[in-house]
């Protein structure tokens, strides 16, 4: 209650409550009392609702077996594991569903706000549609879009739709040819790595070359193809240790082979179409808020079309772009949990799901949820934040 | 003087006429800057109005020339019994349309959804357009004399003569509706109250704003929800029940107050330094500061922000379906689950038997 | 601001939003002049409103049942949909004063959940679902098989024994209520759908080919589906067992609402202690002794409940099978009131 008074000395001819610093202590105790009662008062009305309707408190169910089963997990997991193990799955596919869309929410997003600022009338208008609808449609209506109105009218396995490569596209997913990597792709593998050091480090010279010449090497071209080209080598001379387990048409499903679950792939592609249009409009912001001095110079400079965008607007459009990017992520991997719509086995569907209907612990499953996203929130935040500094300019 | 004719030149035939400008208006010359710029944007024009024209008539057939605009059960609507394509089944929206709106809302009692509905109209159009004067009255309107109306024109009362409705029969757009207003008639002013604790010196209200506008802003919208749903019943004392509508509409207004704050803060920030030291020159307290001060400024430039609030959270109120409040995504679903409107198969197939 | 929470607070207190009670269930029920039930939202012949919220089942009918045993009036219930993942914390924490909604008895979720069983209202077990052009004959073949769950039911977990015991593969993929599973399986998702049943015969009715779908033979599990209350009120679980057996020993005794009111006038013992004309039984439950009498006159005897819901006549066409009373060779035993 005191903004901008504090620093007043006090006058020894004030009344004791007219004292700002006596009245600023009375109302944060008076706060302070009522939080604690709000708190206290839902604590106890909870331990005593919970002891008379004899549900079980505590985490003692961490390594009870779960039971059940789920359909798509990263680690190893069956229904003999434990609850503790179905909340890592859950976790892991939670933050699986939130890169992967971010990935791929980032590049359309990036395409669509510069397609925005197209000369092209009407590619401007289309992208402007395209934003203007994903993001005024609740995301509800869009993953529900996708999973049934598009990915639901996919062919059954034995029509599967057959494309190159071995890959089959049904109502299953995606099914895929897994790669099966003998002991020998070590070596590849090695000569790999040890090329892509080399060509940085040529491309470190090249640019020492440039600073002090003005000219620059051409290591480019010999780099790219000393990358693909010796893992190849070294591939077809170890003798080939790579094979893959195409998937073949059983009595249901294909077996064998990966598949990629319709679940999780409109999960991906609603986060993708509906960020994406919330990108495309910070980076239409970040775009437009570079002043068209800046293009005019570097044309005058003579800065080729891509060159301009790509040495002057983009590093100074990238300040005003990330912090938004920053809170798009944060809000894709909130919005994440709504894969539990469409049956995406996520941690609030494992977890606030499953595992609560099972175990009754309201207090604990939510509790746990909230906290494992409050943190996926925090690191998100933190990651960004140190990304935000690397890109912003140096003030000298 | 004789030099002064031999320099003297006259043209005797006009010279060849330039070709005129290029036209700087008309369609052809729009079509040729924003069109045809370059051979590439040629190419992509060309290609997206073909595009265009594989889709749009298609579309048009769909949705008006065949589509079926009254029916009574999915019959109406199929292709084989009918014998002809049928596009889009607008019947059925038509046949449920006071289902869609209302929900189970009884239907000789649907006057006083609509007078909210209007009441609710009347209220924004008061706040939110600029030539309408006393936006005073206008808040006092919408954020004390509104609600109250409102809940008593809903729910009912014994005692005014309007029959109780209990809210499981409340359903549709009118829920989403009702998300939204209490959302937004709650979310401002708790929200200016924790804008007003975030930027006070005071270190307690400061702290407890925080934790509680990060805590909430760093968790899907979806877990409050459920927090509200299964945890909320059990801090209050045994024996009262919390209605299952209240409990969403709790966690809503929790959830939106922090995102309110956040667009607040916004606001008082962006009131420069000298109103404040000049209202306090003038020996205002605290609150006549802000409230005759501060906020009126504040509120003004953040109104575009309290309208995105606002959409958010009416395109949010979608995920009260999730936890089985009959809003206007979950009556569709329920309406598509109505045996009349699924079991028509089953029926032919019966004649056949 | 304040003047307005507290406006708000003094309405909804005032009109009952907010309603408090430290008495017994019954008291309670009593005291709010209704029912509140756990309902099922999408199960014909269990439980499942129409359009304008009119409720239909086996299940609903056991609400009535109940409420017509409290106040003479079996349309004094209040449904409220529950989906199976929120049944048991909507029971534990009071929102629901019963939940009659296909809820199977088991041991840990009387032990974990604080909840108990009143009875048995109908044997069930859980099968599978397939379509006719798998040509699947036995659920001994579902290897490798994709299947559609609902999340958080026994279901789920049978489901899993089942595959794990006999050692095949399968996927699964769980949603969170029974229409979605359902709709999932239909466009295709999956192989196989598998539920109770009693579901899958009510779940296939609203498929849009019904008639491409069969259930397989195997019934994997024990479901026994009945109404459920919280532990802690032993008066209130009385009363629900009994309006279940009341149910039961009506129809043993031949009573329904058709002649219960010339058996008033029955001079047979059992049939008065039964109807109230002798002793003092419904007293005893905290109801009035015509309490049997209002319950059959109010929705009927048990066979009238499964005749009218799922029997043979209605589109589930469900056989009695284990569901007939003991004497006729099923499993429904009412202990006698006496």
């Amino acid at each position: 209650m005191s903004v901008g008074v504090e620093g007043r000395p006090s006058d020894s001819k004030v009344v004791f409550y007219n004292d700002p610093r006596i009245r600023s202590l009375f109302f944060q105790l008076l706060l302070l009392g009522l939080i604690v009662a709000l708190f206290w008062f839902a604590y106890d009305n909870t331990v005593s609702n919970l002891r008379k309707r004899n549900i079980a408190q505590g985490f003692a169910f961490w390594d009870v077996e779960a039971g059940f089963d789920i359909s798509q997990t990263l680690i190893s997991y069956s229904a003999a594991s434990s609850y503790g193990r179905a909340f890592w799955v859950g976790l892991l596919n939670t933050m699986l569903v939130s890169l992967v869309s971010i990935f791929f929410a980032t590049i359309l997003g990036v395409i669509i706000g510069i397609l925005r600022l197209s000369r092209n009338w009407l590619v401007a208008k289309l992208a402007m549609v395209y934003v203007e609808i994903f993001r005024n449609v609740p995301l509800l209506l869009i993953l529900y879009f996708w999973y049934r109105g598009v990915l639901g009218l996919l062919p059954e396995p034995r029509e599967s739709i057959k494309l190159p490569a071995d890959i089959l596209l049904n109502t299953r997913g995606l099914l895929m040819p897994k790669p099966i990597f003998g002991d020998a792709f070590i070596y590849p593998l090695i000569a790999f790595v040890s090329t892509v050091i080399l060509g940085a480090v040529l491309f470190w010279w090249a640019r020492r070359v440039q600073a002090r010449t003005g000219n620059r090497p051409n290591a480019g071209l010999f780099s790219t193809s000393m990358i693909i080209g010796l893992p190849l080598i070294v591939f077809f001379l170890s003798g080939s240790p790579l094979s893959f387990d195409v998937p073949v048409q059983g009595r249901f499903n294909a077996s064998g082979g990966m598949t990629l679950p319709p679940e999780f792939v409109s999960l991906v592609i609603g986060l993708t179409t509906y960020t994406a249009a919330f990108i495309a409009e910070n980076v239409r912001a970040g775009i437009v808020a570079i002043s068209k001095g800046q293009t005019e110079a570097s044309q005058a400079l003579g800065l080729s079309h891509g060159q301009t965008i790509r040495l002057v607007i983009m590093p100074q459009a990238l300040r005003v772009i990330v912090p938004l990017l920053n809170s798009e992520y944060l809000s894709l991997t909130k919005n994440s949990s709504l894969g539990v719509s469409i049956g995406y086995p996520d941690l609030v569907n494992v977890f606030t799901g499953t595992v609560l209907n099972q175990t009754g612990q309201a207090v604990e499953m939510v509790s746990v949820t909230m906290l494992v996203y409050l943190t996926l929130s925090l690191l998100t935040s933190a990651f960004m934040n140190w990304f935000n500094r690397r890109v912003a300019l140096v003030e000298r | 003087m004789s030099g002064q004719a031999e320099l003297k030149f006259i043209r005797s035939h006009f010279s060849d006429p330039l070709p005129p400008p290029m036209r700087t208006s008309g369609i052809f010359h729009w079509a040729r800057e924003n069109l045809f710029s370059s051979v590439f944007n040629s190419v992509l024009t060309i290609l997206i109005l073909f595009g265009l024209y594989q889709v749009i008539p298609g579309m048009i057939d769909r949705l008006i020339i065949t589509a079926v605009w009254t029916a009574n059960s999915s019959k109406d609507c199929n292709a084989e019994l009918l014998g002809h394509p049928v596009g889009v089944c607008w019947g059925f929206v038509n046949a449920h349309w006071g289902y869609f709106v209302f929900g189970q809302y009884p239907e000789h009692l649907r006057w006083r959804p609509e007078l909210f509905f209007v009441l609710e109209a009347l209220g924004l159009a008061w706040l939110l357009v600029p030539s309408i004067p006393r936006k005073d009255w206008a808040m006092i309107y919408f954020f004390i004399i509104f609600p109250i109306v409102a809940f008593f024109l809903l729910n009912g009362s014994e005692t005014l003569g309007l029959t109780p409705v209990q809210t499981h029969f409340w359903g549709g757009f009118l829920v989403s509706i009702v998300i939204g207003t209490v959302g937004i008639v709650i979310s401002v002013p708790v929200g200016i109250l924790l804008a007003l604790g975030r930027r006070s010196h005071m270190p307690v209200a400061r702290s407890a704003s925080v934790v509680m506008i990060e805590f909430i802003r760093g968790v899907p919208l979806i877990t409050v929800l459920f927090m509200a749903n299964v945890m909320f019943p059990l801090f209050v004392p045994e024996g009262w029940r919390p209605d299952p509508l209240l409990r969403v509409l709790v966690g809503v207004a929790l959830f939106f107050s922090a995102y309110m704050a956040e667009t607040v803060r916004g606001g008082l920030q962006a009131i420069p330094r000298g109103q404040y030291e000049a209202a306090q020159a003038l020996g205002l307290s605290y609150w006549q500061m802000m409230v005759k001060i501060i906020l009126p400024q504040a509120l003004k430039i953040v109104i575009p922000g309290i309208v995105n609030n606002f959409i958010g959270l009416l395109k949010d109120t979608t995920l009260v379906a999730i936890v089985n409040i009959f809003d206007f995504l979950k009556v569709i679903e329920a309406s598509l689950n109505n045996p009349v409107w699924r079991l028509s198969q089953r029926l032919a197939t019966d004649h056949r038997h | 601001m304040k003047k307005l929470i507290a406006a708000a607070l003094v309405a909804a207190a005032s009109v009952g939003l907010v309603s408090a009670a430290s008495a017994g269930t019954l008291d309670n029920v009593k005291a709010k002049g209704q029912l509140v039930c756990g309902a099922n939202p999408g199960t014909a012949g269990f439980g499942v409103p129409d359009q304008k919220g009119n409720w239909t089942g086996l299940d609903v009918d056991y609400c009535r049942a109940i409420a017509a045993a409290i106040f003479n009036d079996p349309t004094k219930v209040k449904f409220v949909p529950l989906s199976s993942k929120d049944r048991f914390t909507a029971l534990a924490s009071g929102e629901v004063d019963v939940l009659i909604r296909n809820s199977t008895w088991t041991m840990s979720r009387e032990t974990t959940l604080g909840i108990i069983w009143a009875g048995v209202n109908f044997y069930d077990g859980q099968g599978f679902m397939v379509n006719k052009k798998l040509n699947v004959k036995s659920a001994k073949e579902l290897n490798g098989a994709s299947i559609c769950v609902q999340q958080g039911t026994t279901t789920e977990l049978n489901l899993a024994d089942f595959f794990r015991s006999n050692k095949m593969d399968y996927k699964v993929v769980t949603f969170g209520t029974s229409e979605e599973a359902l709709k999932a399986y239909d466009s295709g998702r999956c192989d196989s759908y598998t539920t109770d049943r009693s579901g899958l015969a009510a779940d296939r009715l609203s498929m849009a080919k019904p008639d491409d779908h069969i259930i397989l033979p195997e019934v994997i599990s024990k479901e026994p589906l009945g109404p459920v209350v919280r532990q802690g009120d032993d008066q209130w679980l009385n009363l629900v067992k009994w309006v279940h057996y009341a149910l039961l020993t009506t129809e043993e005794l031949g009573i329904n609402s058709k002649n219960v009111d010339e058996k008033v006038k029955s001079e047979d013992p059992e049939v008065k202690r039964v109807l109230g004309t002798e002793g003092k039984f419904g007293e005893s439950l905290g109801l009035s002794n015509a309490w049997v009498v209002q319950i059959v006159k109010g929705v009927g005897n048990y066979e009238e409940l499964f005749e009218r819901n799922v029997g043979p006549n209605t589109p589930l066409q469900l056989a009695r099978s284990s569901n007939a009373l003991w004497s006729k060779g099923g499993l429904q035993y009412a202990p006698p009131i006496r």
